[in-house]
């Protein structure tokens, strides 16, 4: 008993510095993490003239949110955040429809020559023609300056049809067999049996692709040049690279001079601020709700094709 | 007679055996992949072609290798290879290098004892995995440019500096800045999957040690760090198989004029030369080498994993 209160005494002594360095560092570390998420809305919800001499640092001065209003009057920004929606619940929606069926329909040994289908899907993981080929291939198809571009080529992802597979193959077959003997086709089954059963692993890939259709940046760069197909993304990009343009854009648009507020007036800094939180907010608001999938989701992702 | 067809031909589809139906449900799913995975593949062919956009290929003329040999033809060309691949290689080197930071980070956090706390951290550190590298880079524009940027101001404030200092286009420093960034934005991220692991340690193995007089730092080094080698093992092998591919998006929203030189990797110059200078051919060939190499550096990995653990990572 006393040998064992004395190992507690003796660790207790250096446990008191290692926790307050610990704890110090992650809280840093942290802030570091989060910091220019606050910075960025600070200053876009601040006076426009301060923040654009870049005196709004640590707090709000001259709170307004005219900024949220403004912005999306400006040409383009419209339609960029409808194409962005819409890219995403379509794209979504239909991966997660492709990689249930064929997850599911993988696993049945009956279909022909299933083993070389399911292999011809799977190997495509691993290797990647290069961009240029793939810009000629869209080209062919006529899905440059086309939304079908945004759609078609995400609907079958093999990572993910492998990871509905692996969670199909848990479910018992049993409750499978009984639907079969009441004459159940192999679709009826999919939608009302297999679907409600892995409904976990359908949120985990929905949230994921939903996130990376959101965040897709590259495919509108190599294969939309007519402004009517850029994506918040691409817009974004537009106007941090591009200022003269965008000081063009404000200086050529009535409805924005007419204010002549000077506060709320855009600037190019509050156009490029409070375009980048209209891009992360909806990825703040669904963050609470999808955080509990991240280890799941890693995890299934350790299981091998 | 209608009515009777009708059945007929329903009890014809019926009869249709499972093995082509379910074949004939994943046959859209299979075209798609054919289409937008392998039609693509034949777009290697106009590396050995003198291809200018617009024109079909039968019209172009055939150069045969000319172009993987232009890759060396010229001194000017060794050097702008040369110069890629170095970036490549560094960038890729130094991810790895610190591909152990994760596993610090979990064994560290583990060692957070507060539940709110520790869940705090872990959940505000992964949140910039989720954002796109457009607003990374619209984040670091905001912090680092001259005219209003966040640090320029602390730092003329605090009379650190006496001009401001133009961060992002200062071309020296570009592969760690960029390794910087990379760690930001994925660090809490990739500990999330040494967390699970950690969580799946025998908790046994704990309580035998403290018996024993294990201190805190011995049970880190024999229990925790042992108990995520596997995990670690696996990811690195994964990463020298990605070795040459760090994709581009990164690069392409941080690259400009300044430091183009030091920031241009293999992803990235293909796409410069490519569909930003319209040497398609060249650009093509680039990829089909680089394919090559990756498609080797994955059986080299997935060999050094069945040698050395028994099992495969493919």
């Amino acid at each position: 008993m006393r040998e064992r209160q004395a190992v507690k005494l003796r660790l207790s002594g250096g446990d008191i510095a290692f926790n307050a360095l610990n704890y110090l560092f992650f809280g840093l570390f942290t802030l570091l993490c989060v910091f220019p998420f606050y910075y960025l809305f600070i200053n876009t919800i601040s006076d426009n003239q301060v923040s654009s001499l870049g005196d709004v640092m640590f707090y709000p001065v001259g709170v307004h949110f005219g900024n949220y209003v403004e912005v999306l009057k400006i040409r383009g920004i419209g339609r960029a955040a409808l194409l962005s929606v819409g890219r995403t619940g379509i794209g979504t929606g239909l991966m997660v429809l492709a990689s249930a069926t064929c997850g599911y329909l993988f696993t049945k040994e009956k279909m022909w020559m299933r083993k070389f289908w399911y292999r011809f899907v799977v190997v495509t993981m691993y290797f990647n023609a290069g961009i240029i080929p793939w810009y000629i291939t869209m080209n062919t198809l006529k899905l440059t300056n086309n939304f079908l571009a945004y759609i078609l080529p995400t609907i079958v992802s093999p990572y993910n049809i492998i990871l509905v597979k692996t969670f199909v193959e848990s479910v018992p077959a049993s409750l499978e067999e009984s639907a079969q003997l009441d004459g159940a086709g192999f679709g009826i089954i999919l939608v009302s049996i297999i679907i409600p059963l892995i409904k976990p692993i359908l949120a985990t890939i929905a949230i994921f692709g939903a996130v990376s259709q959101w965040n897709a940046f590259t495919d509108t760069l190599f294969l939309m040049s007519d402004a009517q197909y850029f994506t918040l993304q691409f817009l974004l990009y537009r106007y941090l690279n591009e200022a003269a343009s965008l000081a063009a854009l404000l200086k050529s648009d009535p409805t924005l001079m007419a204010n002549m507020d000077l506060s709320t007036m855009q600037t190019p800094e509050s156009v490029r601020m409070t375009v980048s939180m209209v891009v992360v907010l909806p990825i703040l608001f669904v963050y609470p709700f999808f955080q509990r999938y991240f280890v799941k989701g890693i995890m299934i992702g350790a299981v091998k094709g | 007679m209608t009515v009777h067809a009708a059945t007929r031909s329903t009890s014809k589809r019926a009869s249709l055996p499972d093995k082509y139906k379910l074949f004939l449900m994943v046959l859209p799913f299979i075209l798609l992949v054919l289409v937008f995975s392998y039609g693509p593949l034949f777009g290697w062919s106009y590396a050995f072609f003198d291809y200018r956009p617009g024109i079909p290929l039968s019209r172009e003329s055939f150069v045969g290798l000319k172009w993987f040999s232009a890759l060396v033809s010229s001194p000017v060309q060794r050097a702008e290879v040369m110069r890629v691949m170095t970036n490549t290689i560094a960038m890729s080197l130094l991810n790895i290098a610190c591909s152990v930071l994760p596993v610090a980070f979990a064994v560290f956090l583990s060692e957070v004892k507060t539940p709110w706390y520790k869940k705090s951290v872990q959940i505000l550190t992964t949140l910039p995995n989720f954002i796109s590298w457009v607003l990374v880079y619209s984040f670091a524009y905001a912090l680092f440019n001259t005219n209003n940027g966040f640090l320029n101001g602390l730092l003329l404030k605090l009379g650190v500096l006496q001009r401001p200092v133009n961060f992002l286009a200062d071309p020296s420093h570009t592969w760690l800045k960029m390794c910087v960034w990379h760690i930001w934005k994925t660090l809490g991220w990739s500990s999330i999957m040494y967390l699970a692991a950690i969580a799946g340690i025998d908790q046994e193995l704990y309580e035998a040690a403290r018996i024993d007089g294990a201190g805190r730092f011995q049970i880190m080094w024999h229990i925790t760090v042992p108990g995520i080698m596997e995990t670690y093992f696996v990811l690195l092998l994964l990463s020298i198989a990605n070795f040459i591919s760090n994709g581009m998006e990164q690069y392409f929203v941080f690259q400009n004029p300044m430091n183009r030189n030091r920031i241009e990797v293999l992803d990235l110059y293909v796409y410069n030369i490519g569909l930003g200078g319209g040497s398609f051919s060249y650009a093509t060939a680039v990829s089909i080498l680089k394919s090559i190499v990756s498609l080797t550096l994955l059986f080299v990995a997935n060999g050094l994993s069945k040698a050395i653990r028994g099992n495969t990572i493919l």
